[in-house]
């Protein structure tokens, strides 16, 4: 999977209540979660979002297991996450729904808000400005299930599959 | 070869003999959802076409978020739940009224060495009793309901030792908050905390579900307390058995260890808006507070009452004070030591088994600028309501002194 996107840089510990606020919670619908993305920072975040790469710091999607987190993100039109490192559940959610993610302990240091940069994500390597940042890559059935376009899909694949 | 206390279980699980940073799969013992991921988890089932429970007896499903029915889609929410119920004969169903989900399943239904998965972060606290449990997302949970298993990557076991006996006041939050202030919130990331009690009388299970409940803020993959005398009286007391326990074989690996000696924490809060931004109560004394939550998942015990009731009695709060036991038991043993009358009598209002405030759902929402004091378990901007509103995180001691003061202030203000 080759992925070309403009880079939005965010902090350490980007929590899942910044994301989607918990009153937002009662629905699963995409396109409503997307609207709402980060409105408690920056109400206007959705409308930038669109083929946008997000790239941050330390434990991204820290907090709550809500999925919806992960769906609105997605939603709302970001290619990918690249981070220094994922909280556990969130990293699942993105991976269960298509989203790809990947862990990148040196990018923040490599990359600047608006730069143009491409990501490998089976080889785990990301290219900016003619410099390649090494990332830990997505293999086995983490990958199968990216693929398929999450967790749903794959596991609807494997059902078509046994029949 | 030895095995720490995740390895025995994860090989136990997986049928084979696991090491860190292995990716296995595992059958899962008690696989839980509530209110608020489980209508999610039950949409995802439907969508994959494939609308079954692998076992019955393995499910448990408890309301607490939207309890009772802020408005008429949380009231849809919990009607729909109740179909799947009805239509599938759940047997293990908690409706409104019954208790928040992992003080139920801390009652009721966990067992040392269990393997726990539910829909819900907070998940962590069961590792009190020495099992393995992961919150995870409604589609993971989806599958676990539907297959009895899902995949874990081993975490690397991170030792933890706890010495000695509390101060006065000092609780599991301020243990929880101590391990917060060393090692912040990105540190055990993939790792499993296992904690040995040397005492273990000196550290009793709501403290340790306290702790553990607070796992999930420290981001490890898991964390468990090592099952000694207190787990077993504990099962004892509330399912009337005596369980098997595991522990850690003696030389068992660790990457590290850490000692926290119990009488040199002090009273502690998280300051807005990190849950790692830890300081001493005495740092921030005297702040002005609007409201005051007691209860949660976190501290909503009965040791947490008898705390609160202890410092309130025969005193007024001049704060708003919201009082919310955990779970229906919980409520009825704290009316019956009399602390839910010294709780009203000093002016809080009080309910029990919801998780409303602490979502910033419904019962007691925060306003811009306004300042709360709570014993839940996050202070993130706009997680109790407003994202202008200014959350500190404490024990109960802190939370019923300062209630009575109006600022932040610790027992001996008040006493």
């Amino acid at each position: 999977m080759i992925i070309e996107g403009h880079v939005i840089k965010l902090g350490d510990k980007i929590d899942t209540d910044i994301i989607i606020p918990a009153k937002h919670l009662k629905y699963t619908n995409p396109e409503y979660l997307a609207q709402h993305i980060f409105e408690s920072i920056d109400p206007e975040f959705h409308k930038k979002a669109k083929g946008a790469i997000i790239v941050a710091g330390k434990v991204f999607g820290m907090g709550s297991s809500r999925e919806q987190a992960a769906i609105a993100i997605k939603a709302a039109g970001v290619k990918a996450i690249l981070a220094e490192s994922f909280a556990r559940i969130f990293y699942r959610n993105a991976i269960n729904n298509g989203l790809p993610v990947m862990i990148c302990p040196e990018i923040t240091k490599e990359v600047n808000e608006g730069d143009i940069i491409v990501v490998n994500i089976e080889e785990g390597k990301v290219l900016v400005r003619n410099k390649v940042i090494n990332c830990k890559g997505i293999t086995g059935m983490a990958l199968d299930i990216l693929k398929a376009g999450g967790l749903i899909e794959y596991l609807k694949n494997l059902k078509s599959n046994k029949e | 070869m030895t095995q720490t206390l995740t390895e025995k279980i994860l090989s136990r699980a997986s049928g084979k003999v696991v090491a860190p940073g292995e990716v296995v799969e595992i059958k899962v013992d008690i696989v839980a959802f509530h209110d608020l991921t489980g209508y999610h988890v039950i949409e995802v089932m439907e969508k994959t076409n494939m609308l079954k429970i692998h076992n019955i007896d393995s499910l448990v499903i408890a309301f607490d978020h939207l309890v009772p029915p802020p408005d008429v889609r949380s009231a849809e929410i919990h009607q729909f739940i109740r179909n799947f119920v009805k239509n599938f004969k759940v047997k293990n169903f908690h409706d409104v009224g019954y208790g928040i989900l992992h003080q139920v399943l801390l009652e009721s239904y966990v067992l040392p060495g269990h393997v726990v998965v539910a829909a819900d972060s907070h998940t962590s606290t069961l590792g009190a009793l020495g099992a393995f449990s992961q919150g995870m997302g409604a589609s993971d949970v989806a599958a676990i309901v539907i297959t009895g298993k899902t995949w874990v990557t081993v975490p690397q076991p991170f030792k933890i030792k706890l010495s000695g006996k509390p101060r006065d006041w000092v609780t599991g939050k301020d243990i929880a908050l101590e391990i917060l202030r060393v090692f912040k919130a990105d540190y055990f990331n993939g790792m499993a905390i296992e904690i040995f009690v040397e005492n273990p009388s000196s550290f009793p299970m709501d403290y340790r579900a306290t702790v553990a409940n607070m796992g999930i803020e420290m981001n490890s993959d898991t964390i468990m307390f090592i099952p000694d005398v207190v787990t077993v009286n504990h099962v004892k007391n509330t399912r009337g058995f005596e369980p098997k326990i595991i522990t850690p074989d003696n030389n068992a690996k660790y990457i590290d260890e850490y000692t926290i000696e119990l009488d040199k924490v002090d009273l502690l809060v998280s300051a807005p808006h990190s849950v790692d931004n830890v300081k001493s109560v005495r740092e921030v004394s005297g702040t002005d507070v609007d409201y005051v939550f007691i209860g949660s998942c976190t501290n909503g015990r009965l040791s947490d009452f008898e705390i609160a009731a202890k410092i309130l009695k025969g005193r007024k709060v001049k704060t708003r004070c919201i009082a919310i036991p955990a779970s229906w038991s919980v409520f009825k043993k704290a009316m019956e030591f009399g602390y839910i009358q010294t709780l009203v009598e000093a002016g809080c209002i009080v309910t029990y088994g919801t998780c409303g405030p602490c979502i910033g759902g419904h019962f007691g929402i925060a306003a811009p600028n306004e300042v709360v004091v709570t014993t839940s378990n996050r202070n993130f901007v706009g997680r109790m309501g407003s994202p202008h509103a200014k959350i500190y995180l404490s024990g109960p001691a802190i939370a019923a002194a300062t209630a009575v003061i109006g600022k932040i202030a610790e027992p001996g203000d008040v006493i």
